[in-house]
């Protein structure tokens, strides 16, 4: 009783406090932000009154069937949900800013719907919301599964689901009003930054602690990834986001670094980013969910121990690379360079060790419609880790730099590893979380994953066109020495392939609502009545044995 | 791997201990930051003054942070690499002293749009009220979103110096008359019959006029318009160039 009175104190402090800031609040941004945290606090506060977990209590079907399962799996259920959610909210935005370069006039002359407030929103929905969603709820599955024990703080799990999806409400929310530090995939201001502190380290509490108390002598391998991305994106997080607010009544702060430094610090995070949000974290997923899948075991542990330490240690050196050829010294850009080559053998043992696993069960790439997916999204993951350290080389950067082909190159990592290979875990989880046998329809992930893996190639093709034309047709002399093409020539030459670009993500996101559709039949519990997804032919009318007939 | 017990280390002690295993891994990642990030802050190199640079004018620090809200960084670089083919485009490179009151850095990452690094008297202040306002009236092929609404907003007058005395908390050199004086700087810059004789003695080089052609107001089209007029017109370039070092 003490400590449900004390639970419900603090949330009433905090909403009381979201309340004084939002009268006083400076701009109109902070005092709407502060005005959601109220009523966040305020929901927090009633939820732990009636000790009342509200999402169950009103959609029966999201609690799930408690008794098949010991482990504490209703985070996980909500988790894989708001992944969905965000992964479409995401797409949509995606493919919306995608048609505002085709066509200005979508950006429809209101200031909330320019490209420059949507398109934060964009990267950051499928980045932190999307894949941030699907980090937390598979990293809590895998613990538990691995570990033999149920999650560490239950409560804390529950805190840092909901006070997640604050943070990204917060950080969405802020785009749109103009609230950003301006700095990639950085962008949310002091305090949303203060919150996904607090909300990082209760995750970071309840991943360790569920380790402590784990039955299993050994950790196993997703665990290290899951713990190093951890860590990791804490440590990048507390120091790039380091800034001089103007007023703690007000949106705007100033970033404590200027100029050189503050761009290395600004990419040493933002790749790592990449490195540890989207590599690290992504192949702990697959160092799960692909033996599982597979029913073998990982190929090889020695490989997954060498490739670890390797990949974690030279990810940090490779963000130079986003800063070749500026104001940048010279001795870190080519170090930046060196780090990033080298890069690309642990990013290659990553895929090596998931795609042998596969040794043996290779015939499931015909059968199964999930390990299909597991596989294409190796795969992408091997040539993204290819392209990449082959963007890093300074000559190839001078010419990519600044133009479409780093936005195909972050779409193929995007799109094919970490939404393969999330699509793929989701389609794992869904059935095992509902206690149902299957997914409602086979077919239709076969469905998505053409749907998916087509757009990807148009996506893609279409990027790598546009944007070694742009960086061939900026540096284009004439016989008479003067440049050939002015700025505005080479925008409009980028019409046709904005528009295969937007065709590829309607289909990438047509893909995704296949999906919808097919996770929303599974948690109602129906089952699809289809033709099963590979048939031995039996021909009865030839299962005889030859009785000669006589001529006539 | 057969008998480990001979060895004096083995993964496996990783494995079973978990505080170990998390403080190796951020030994690992924080290796590459201390050795790539932190020598910048005291390699005298990084940033080699050059004469000219000055903090930016409270009216100038307003357009840049709509610049900011606006999202422009993510089309628009301010960072000219030193290719012969970009000097001819946007002139000379891009010195890193250039930014060195950039708190954040706008270098970008995509030319959607061209690079703005200099970009500061290129084009006329009617030029760019058109422009912002409707990109497609003077460039057809562009595909840049309209800001109108930047020339109905008036500029909040008022916490300048808050915001001055932040960014001198991280080291921009804005001194106490400078801070005291703000609000007054703001205005006085836009205002077509002010004398901005105090302002220039403060900030050398500030272009002080009305951006916007409304001389009753000082509006965010102002500021955007003041801020894109000094991008790179602070440092004098044939002073700055490099030379051959004589032997």
């Amino acid at each position: 009783m003490v400590s449900l009175l004390s639970r419900v104190g603090v949330w009433f402090f905090i909403a009381l406090l979201a309340f004084m800031a939002m009268a006083l609040g400076a701009d109109q941004a902070y005092s709407v932000h502060m005005a959601i945290i109220c009523v966040a606090a305020l929901i927090a506060m009633a939820a732990s009154m009636n000790k009342f977990d509200f999402v169950t209590r009103r959609f029966p079907a999201l609690g799930g069937p408690a008794l098949q399962s010991q482990y504490d799996d209703d985070p996980i259920r909500w988790g894989v949900i708001a992944t969905m959610f965000w992964g479409i909210a995401g797409f949509l935005v995606g493919l919306i800013i995608a048609l505002q370069l085709a066509f200005p006039a979508l950006n429809l002359n209101l200031e909330y719907t320019t490209f420059g407030r949507l398109r934060p929103l964009h990267t950051s929905a499928v980045i932190f919301a999307f894949g941030g969603n699907a980090l937390i709820a598979t990293s809590f599955y895998v613990v538990q599964r691995t570990c033999r024990a149920r999650l560490a703080f239950p409560s804390l799990a529950r805190f840092v689901f909901w006070g997640y999806q604050l943070f990204i409400v917060l950080a969405a929310t802020g785009y749109l009003m103009g609230v950003t530090e301006a700095r990639e995939y950085a962008e949310p201001e002091w305090y949303v930054d203060i919150w996904l502190t607090i909300v990082w380290v209760s995750y970071l509490a309840v991943f360790v602690g569920t380790i402590v108390k784990r039955k299993e002598p050994h950790i196993y391998v997703a665990n290290w990834f899951y713990l190093s991305f951890i860590i990791t994106v804490a440590m990048l997080h507390l120091v790039n986001n380091l800034s001089m607010p103007v007023s703690i009544f007000g949106s705007k702060s100033y970033s404590a670094f200027a100029g050189v430094q503050d761009a290395l610090t600004q990419w040493w995070y933002g790749h790592n980013a990449v490195g540890f949000f989207l590599t690290a974290g992504f192949l702990a997923m697959m160092y799960y969910f692909v033996p599982k899948q597979a029913e073998r075991p990982v190929f090889s542990y020695r490989l997954s121990i060498v490739h670890f330490w390797a990949l974690i240690f030279l990810y940090i050196w490779a963000g130079p690379h986003h800063l070749h050829y500026t104001a940048l010294p010279d001795w870190a850009q080519t170090l930046g360079m060196v780090f990033s080559i080298i890069l690309w053998m642990p990013s290659w043992g990553g895929m090596i060790n998931g795609l042998m696993t596969l040794n043996g069960a290779w015939d499931k790439i015909r059968t199964d419609p999930i390990i299909r997916m597991m596989v294409m999204a190796l795969a992408f993951y091997g040539m993204s880790t290819f392209e990449g350290p082959m963007l890093s080389i300074k000559a190839v950067n001078s010419l990519s730099h600044y133009t479409d082909w780093t936005i195909g190159h972050v779409h193929s990592g995007a799109l094919g590893w970490n939404g393969m290979i999330t699509f793929a875990c989701l389609y794992y989880l869904f059935p095992r979380l509902w206690g149902r046998s299957r997914m409602y329809s086979l077919r239709m992930i076969n469905w998505h994953f053409w749907l998916s893996t087509l757009g990807i190639v148009f996506y893609a093709s279409a990027m790598w066109v546009a944007g070694i034309m742009q960086g061939l047709m900026w540096r284009e002399y004439g016989a008479d020495g003067y440049l050939v093409y002015s700025f505005v020539e080479t925008v409009a030459a980028m019409f046709p392939m904005y528009l295969i670009r937007a065709l590829g993500g309607l289909l990438y996101l047509s893909g995704a609502l296949v999906m919808v559709y097919n996770v929303w039949m599974t948690v109602a519990g129906h089952l699809r009545d289809e033709k099963p997804m590979t048939e031995t032919p039996h021909n009865a009318d030839a299962d005889r044995p030859y009785v000669a007939v006589p001529a006539e | 791997m057969t008998s480990t017990t001979e060895r004096a280390f083995s993964h496996k002690k990783l494995e079973r201990n978990v505080t170990l295993l998390g403080l190796c891994a951020l030994g690992a990642v924080a290796i590459g930051g201390i050795v790539e990030i932190a020598p910048l802050f005291w390699i005298d190199s990084t940033v080699e003054k050059v004469e000219g640079m000055r903090p930016y004018t409270p009216l100038e620090l307003t357009g840049r942070n709509i610049y900011m809200r606006e999202g422009c960084y993510v089309c628009h670089s301010q960072m000219i690499r030193p290719f012969r083919d970009e000097v001819e485009r946007y002139g000379p490179y891009s010195l890193a002293a250039e930014s060195m009151y950039d708190h954040p850095f706008q270098w970008g990452s995509k030319r959607t749009g061209p690079d703005l690094a200099r970009v500061g008297g290129r084009y006329s202040d009617e030029w760019h009220r058109a422009h912002l306002k409707n990109p497609r009236s003077v460039v057809p092929e562009s595909i840049m979103p309209p800001y109108a609404f930047l020339a109905e907003r008036p500029v909040k007058v008022g916490d300048m110096s808050g915001h001055l005395t932040a960014l001198s908390r991280v080291g921009v050199p804005y001194t106490k008359e400078a801070i005291a004086a703000a609000d007054a700087d703001l205005v006085a810059q836009a205002d077509p019959n002010g004398d901005p004789a105090l302002l220039k003695t403060r900030y050398p080089k500030a272009q002080a006029r009305d951006f916007d052609g409304n001389p009753n107001q000082v509006t965010e089209l102002d500021a955007v318009i003041a801020y894109l007029q000094m991008l790179g017109t602070l440092v004098d370039h044939q002073k700055a160039k490099a030379f051959e070092q004589p032997r």
